[in-house]
């Protein structure tokens, strides 16, 4: 008998979203050699939250002309944390900065097709590291 | 070739055993053991060879078993059954929720309540036990074994501490039912739904000299300590599954753990096993992985049909860490990060091959996302 696994199917403890974004993430670093090329290019970065409380998150960002041209991000934290980080990266492209500083976690909550009430802090991470990496850029200039 | 299931989640609930089944389903009898007449009395006769059958397992008395609802009531009855008046309750930090609630409950009714530390590898220190009894004590209540990292006490060194000073000891056995369970308690909770038995359904042992009150009052029903009519079903079931259980031979499951945390320590770098070495439950594997998320990690496997537990839960203000690691002193970041295997009589090795498979890609995928690099030599408190 050879075990070639099993598709989850029964059931799923977010949306479908929530789902696609946490197994799928997207804008992620494939590699640690494409993390250190992007750290030491990106326009932007910034960082939140804390190892000791689960939820850490980071974005790296370039812009152009004003707007957000690119996102990618690390995410420590649980299935929402992943999935709204991920989300997010899609959301900031072709925004321009004071769009993207408006975002909001309901945004985020509302894009992923909602999360369950004791989740919601965790999408609220991701907005904060993306205000700080347009400070960190802002303050570059 | 096929897709299945590998189920890895024994300490939470396990199938029911066929055998244990195929007992319950010969029950036919739908009369109330206290009834007189004939159907009555064929059910109290089965309801007794259930009694006796478990009274031979535990090397007692038949009217010392009490049949409950199952591991939490059997808690209860022990615990708030004893404790009356004011008085003294010694316990551990790590005890099931079912235990330490129950305390906090009579805390909040005038009882003093005494949470002894663990060691790192979570063992109760009997000589902390002796040094807590004060004049006031009326209880100790120390599980046997730990649902979490499987930790196994030092039941019966804590059951003779216990009698030299004449306190009642209580243990919470509802994960030990395949440990050796003549241990000199005075109280014992068993349930079934971790024995491959069915739910809803446990025991409270009871020496004879314990004094009780009962929590449910009625018919008086389990000599006047847990009135309701009978669950004459489940009592069959759970007095088969509980001798299924002791006969097991542990020693297939031991290896098959110890070949499972060997794999995952040689495989993926970056884990740590929580709990000791070797006073260990059979089935039990909890295992850190640095850097990454429990939960993450649970559905991550979930989704490649492997079920396990974490210890985290997500609470509203900030991830929980459990209070079992909190305890072994592991530092809320790298405990972050634990999942529970465990274990059954139908895993297999070739099944355990394949979880490591998937594991190792899970959590090097994981980690690639991870923004954290924590300190392997920095992970207790």
């Amino acid at each position: 008998m050879k075990i070639i696994g099993y598709k989850q199917d029964k059931a799923w403890l977010y949306s479908n979203k929530v789902k696609e974004h946490f197994f799928n993430p997207k804008n992620i670093f494939k590699s640690d050699q494409e993390l250190e090329d992007y750290k030491n290019n990106a326009d932007g970065i910034g960082q939140v939250g804390s190892p000791a409380c689960g939820d850490v998150m980071e974005m790296f960002i370039k812009v152009k002309d004003g707007k957000i041209k690119e996102c990618r991000w690390r995410t420590f934290g649980c299935a929402s944390a992943i999935a709204s980080t991920s989300i997010l990266s899609e959301m900031v492209i072709g925004k321009t900065l004071a769009e993207a500083k408006k975002i909001t976690p309901k945004d985020i909550v509302k894009a992923l097709g909602g999360l369950p009430a004791r989740k919601i802090h965790c999408s609220i991470l991701g907005d904060q590291a993306l205000r700080k990496a347009i400070e960190n850029y802002e303050g570059k200039k | 070739m096929t897709t299945k299931i590998i189920y890895l989640d024994h300490a939470a609930s396990t199938p029911l055993d066929p055998a244990v089944k195929k007992e319950m389903d010969a029950i036919k009898t739908y009369a109330n053991p206290s009834a007189l007449h004939q159907l009555g009395l064929e059910a109290k006769e089965i309801l007794n060879n259930s009694r006796s059958k478990i009274a031979e397992i535990l090397n007692c008395k038949p009217e010392e078993i009490i049949f409950t609802s199952g591991g939490t009531e059997s808690i209860n009855l022990a615990i708030k059954g004893i404790a009356q008046n004011k008085g003294h309750i010694i316990t551990s930090k790590i005890e099931h929720p079912a235990v330490l609630e129950t305390c906090k409950f009579l805390e909040k009714n005038g009882f003093s309540v005494t949470y002894l530390d663990v060691d790192k590898d979570g063992l109760v220190n009997p000589k902390d036990i002796e040094k807590a009894i004060t004049k006031e004590t009326i209880l100790i209540s120390i599980m046997y074994a730990n649902n979490e990292i499987g930790t196994i006490q030092p039941v019966k060194e804590i059951a003779k501490i216990a009698k030299k000073h004449n306190i009642p000891f209580h243990t919470d056995a509802c994960q030990a039912g395949f440990l050796d369970l003549n241990i000199n308690a005075d109280l014992i909770t068993l349930n079934g739904s971790k024995i491959y038995g069915p739910k809803g359904i446990g025991i409270l042992y009871k020496k004879k000299s314990i004094q009780l009150e009962p929590l449910m009052h009625g018919g008086g029903q389990e000599f006047h300590l847990r009135s309701g009519t009978e669950n004459l079903t489940n009592i069959v079931g759970f007095a088969k599954a509980l001798e299924l259980a002791q006969k097991e031979d542990n020693n297939k499951i031991i290896k098959l753990r110890d070949y499972f945390i060997e794999k995952v320590q040689k495989e993926i770098p970056r884990t740590f096993i929580n709990g000791h070495k070797k006073e260990r439950l059979p089935n039990n594997a909890n295992i850190s992985f640095l850097d990454v998320e429990g939960e993450s990690i649970l559905l991550y496997l979930d989704h490649k049909g492997i079920l396990v537990s974490t210890g985290s839960a997500c609470s509203s203000e900030k991830l929980e860490i459990s209070h079992v690691l909190d305890a072994i002193g592991i530092k809320h970041d790298a405990a972050h990060g634990s999942i529970r295997f465990s274990l059954g009589k139908s895993t297999t090795k070739e099944e355990l091959d394949y979880v490591v498979k998937e594991l190792k890609q899970i959590i090097q995928s994981l980690r690639m996302l991870s923004p954290i690099h924590l300190n392997k030599e920095e992970i207790r408190k």
